[in-house]
């Protein structure tokens, strides 16, 4: 088992990531247009090799992100742009816009 | 009389003791995902730096085999690799061979390159990796002691290695 699985420092979101998703460069750059500070921890192709994953959210697609300020784990890439703009943005939970294109776009993860 | 070559390597100007160890960002590779950490913010007590040749040559793979068979991972120092090759070839390693330990991944053999113990590959043009490497490092990393192999492939006596790097 890992020892670095657990930190108490650094950036208060942790964000499971595959390199070239698409779903997860979309979380990124939600991320990033918020000013967020992250640490990626990147994770295999293969869903077998994903353990970690389904340890911390329960499913074994990612994106997934930790949010430790608040207590929130979540999958999903449309789901979790819409909690980051919800919880992080300057419009907060009343942009609908947001909150439509998120519905419509569900599900689709790697 | 045997007919092989044991390659004596040239001479290196590597770190020493008294000198601190530079400080390096690279992905932290474990037998389940990495992530980008400093050797700042991972040493933060007695640590052990191991440099091995790439995953997959036979050199990296008895030298962790035997670190583990010797208890080095269970120890109260922290045991971290570092060598060149990518997160996907470690990870797999770290995992096929139940492993419990870090490795640094470092593609490009920077960090050998600034410790002094870089190797290029004669016959693979364009790829480098370290020498086989152990560092001892203080809380501060500082350096305790070096031992950095002088022929290749060459294997610590590691009963003198631990004594060395003050693991008795």
């Amino acid at each position: 088992m890992s020892k670095a699985t657990n930190r108490d420092d650094g950036p208060a979101i942790t964000f499971y990531r595959l390199q070239a998703c698409p779903y997860c460069e979309r979380v990124a750059r939600a991320l990033g247009e918020l000013g967020l500070e992250y640490r990626s921890r990147f994770v295999e192709p293969l869903h077998s090799r994903r353990d970690v994953v389904k340890r911390v959210a329960g499913v074994r697609t990612v994106p997934v992100i930790v949010d430790h300020e608040t207590g929130v784990t979540m999958a999903e890439s449309a789901n979790i742009v819409d909690y980051l703009e919800s919880t992080y943005g300057a419009g907060s939970a009343a942009d609908s816009t947001t909150a439509d294109g998120a519905t419509a776009e569900t599900g689709g993860d790697d | 009389m045997p007919e092989f070559d044991v390659v004596e390597l040239e001479p290196t100007d590597h770190l020493g003791p008294g000198e601190t160890a530079p400080d390096f960002t690279r992905p932290l590779v474990t037998d389940e995902f990495w992530e980008d950490r400093s050797l700042a913010e991972f040493v933060d007590g007695r640590t052990i730096l191991v440099f091995t040749p790439m995953i997959g040559s036979f050199v990296a793979k008895y030298v962790w085999d035997e670190l583990a068979e010797r208890g080095w991972l269970e120890r109260e120092e922290r045991v971290v690799g570092v060598t060149a090759s990518t997160p996907y070839g470690i990870s797999r390693f770290l995992d096929e061979n139940d492993l419990p330990v870090e490795i640094f991944a470092d593609p490009t053999n920077g960090i050998a390159a600034d410790y002094g113990i870089a190797h290029d590959l004669d016959g693979m043009t364009g790829i480098g990796e370290p020498r086989l490497a152990f560092v001892a490092l203080e809380a501060d990393r500082s350096i305790e002691s070096v031992w950095v192999a002088d022929e290749w492939p060459e294997f610590p006596d590691y009963e003198a290695l631990e004594a060395e790097l003050g693991l008795d």
